[in-house]
């Protein structure tokens, strides 16, 4: 048991992310607040990117944080243009709640 | 030391993650989410990723997160939500995390990826990145910098537009 606890292996990494993950998942799931939203959605990026990066590690690979590279970059203009369409929303409705946006239901 | 760097770490990343979801201002979803960024990026350095640490502070908890609280000001958000976020769900997704945690602990052996320790692993220093990056990958690199071009001027687009039309 002192052993799990001292030392850290790709497993312990691999359990921190998950559950990093499903914070982050749950937060888009309960949260109504748009920009919320989008935060929680880039805690589940950063969770994913730890996990290629304790591959990389692990694997003695580059190629791992190289994707990381890729991630963060795709994600920053992902940030762009989603928090755009949350002031085109607030315009349009005056809220960012989502329950407000129901103009596609039924 | 390893163990305590990661442990202390990971626990601060969580309880970080847990108040981005749990706090009611939006403003204070964003300073945690801005700490757990930081959180990240030193567990990053724990993992010999310098340039991927560098990156996510001035990236993430950087450019993305000033973004994030520039919009925060500008929509005027303060009042928070005003309908309540039910505490059953966030319990029931702490106890998932929980359960994903001990899951992948528990699989990572049996499946053969986990070795026991890390330590001869490599160095992502920017040169050694660089040398992957501009060798192996020099045309999605090329792509990501069209990719952020067309972001740049999507977001501009989108939000001038409405203002041209009124």
């Amino acid at each position: 048991m002192t052993d799990l606890i001292a030392q850290v292996g790709l497993g312990h990494w691999l359990g921190l992310s998950a559950a990093s993950f499903a914070v982050g998942l749950a937060g888009v799931l309960i949260r109504r607040n748009v920009i919320v939203v989008l935060m929680c959605l880039e805690l589940m990026l950063n969770a994913v990117n730890m996990t290629l990066v304790a591959f990389s590690r692990a694997q003695g690979d580059l190629h791992g944080q190289v994707a990381v590279f890729f991630s963060i970059a795709v994600a920053a203009a992902e940030v762009a243009v989603g928090l755009v369409i949350v002031i085109l929303l607030h315009r349009r409705r005056r809220s960012v709640e989502t329950d407000d946006f129901r103009s596609l239901r039924n | 030391m390893d163990g305590i760097l990661f442990w202390t770490l990971g626990g601060l990343l969580l309880a970080f993650s847990v108040s981005v979801v749990a706090s009611r201002n939006p403003v204070h979803c964003a300073g945690s989410m801005i700490a757990a960024f930081l959180v990240t990026a030193a567990l990053y350095v724990t993992l010999d990723a310098y340039l991927i640490a560098i990156l996510q502070v001035l990236v993430y908890a950087g450019a993305v997160m000033v973004l994030f609280l520039f919009v925060i000001m500008l929509l005027d958000l303060r009042a928070g939500e005003t309908r309540r976020v039910g505490w059953a769900p966030l319990g029931i997704a702490g106890a998932v995390a929980v359960l994903a945690a001990i899951a992948v602990r528990g699989i990572g052996p049996a499946l053969g990826l986990a070795p026991a320790s890390l330590a001869d692993g490599i160095e992502g220093t920017t040169e050694a990145l660089a040398s992957t990056l501009f060798t192996d990958y020099v045309v999605p690199f090329e792509i990501v910098s069209v990719l952020l071009l067309g972001a740049i001027l999507g977001a501009v687009v989108l939000a001038a537009r409405e203002d041209e039309a009124s």
